[in-house]
């Protein structure tokens, strides 16, 4: 290890506040970058229990025509 | 061969394989930046010129390779999505551009944040410095571009193109350092034969670069199975996901 002391580690001689920045913007966008379509997903998912709830509701659930898997 | 690229194209096969992918990737690339993050901040020796700033390296290098590769990835699917129509092409494009963006941020940020002890200022007009500043305009504007179009495939049709054109930037970002006189130091890290990096420096530099490319495929399946839903919400397969899923399954 580099340095002596949790002290050391976060001065880093002088540099620490740049390199604790850098990590620390760094950590926050990579978590950014996976935390955004994991939040689309939940979104999509909630939104469509919403349209089948109604479209239930309104008993055209069998009546619907269902798209096979587009080409 | 035919079958394969017909599977290939095939959104619903890309998704269900894609999950199995996905708790791998996860793990292998928290591992491997866990791992090299822990090995540059702790173990790796202080540079003799910069000190402990080096150590900023292990972000801005990893980060900047991979906003680059990214987007060779996003204009060869863009070209991909052109000449044969695939869909799944168009969508890796268009799911490429916000990672791509964000990496881009995140090497100028952190470039910026070392620039400063090292060469004592936040901004240079530095060719690389530059012409990455134009890689990430590059970036918005396909992002921004998708949103100008109502109609989907007129939107990924310029975006495409945008893409295409743009790739020239990546060269020449690459090259930068040798075509001009640049703050940046020339390549010290080689595909081939020695690189000039210590390798207690080395090691976790690599292992680093191992670990964002890793969690940029992860990324990118993320984006692209989200947009594959909403694409496909109306075929069978997603309702019956959506009813799988409100049923607890």
């Amino acid at each position: 290890m580099q340095f002596d002391s949790l002290q050391a580690l976060w001065q880093m001689g002088g540099h620490g506040p740049f390199v604790w920045a850098a990590y620390a913007i760094a950590l926050c966008t990579l978590l950014s970058i996976v935390w955004a379509p994991l939040a689309r997903r939940r979104r999509f998912f909630a939104e469509q229990r919403g349209i089948e709830r109604r479209r239930a509701a309104r008993g055209q659930g069998a009546a619907v025509q269902q798209r096979p898997e587009t080409p | 061969m035919w079958p394969i690229f017909h599977k290939l194209g095939s959104p619903r096969w890309f998704y269900q394989m894609s999950g199995k992918w996905l708790p791998w990737l996860a793990v292998l690339s928290a591992a491997l930046l866990a791992c090299g993050a822990a090995w540059g901040l702790l173990y790796a020796p202080p540079d003799f010129r910069q000190g402990n700033s080096f150590r900023i390296i292990y972000i801005h290098v990893p980060a900047s390779m991979l906003s680059m590769a990214g987007y060779v990835l996003m204009a060869v699917a863009g070209a991909i999505s052109l000449i044969w129509r695939m869909k799944l092409a168009e969508v890796a494009m268009k799911c490429a551009a916000p990672i791509g963006a964000a990496l881009t941020f995140l090497a100028l940020v952190t470039g910026s944040i070392w620039g400063k002890p090292t060469w004592g200022a936040w901004w240079v007009w530095d060719a690389r410095i530059t012409s990455v500043l134009v890689l990430f305009f590059l970036y918005m504007g396909v992002i921004a571009l998708y949103e100008a179009f109502e109609n989907q495939q007129a939107a990924a049709k310029a975006c495409a193109v945008l893409s295409l054109v743009g790739v020239v930037n990546v060269p020449i970002i690459y090259w930068s350092v040798e075509w001009w006189y640049s703050l940046h130091q020339p390549a010290t890290l080689k595909l081939m034969g020695k690189s000039s990096m210590a390798p207690s420096m080395l090691y976790p530099l690599l292992i680093m670069i191992a670990g964002f490319y890793c969690f940029y495929a992860l990324a990118l399946l993320l984006h692209m199975r989200s947009e594959i839903l909403q694409r496909e919400r109306s075929t069978q397969w997603v309702r019956e996901l959506v009813s799988r899923r409100t049923a607890g399954v």
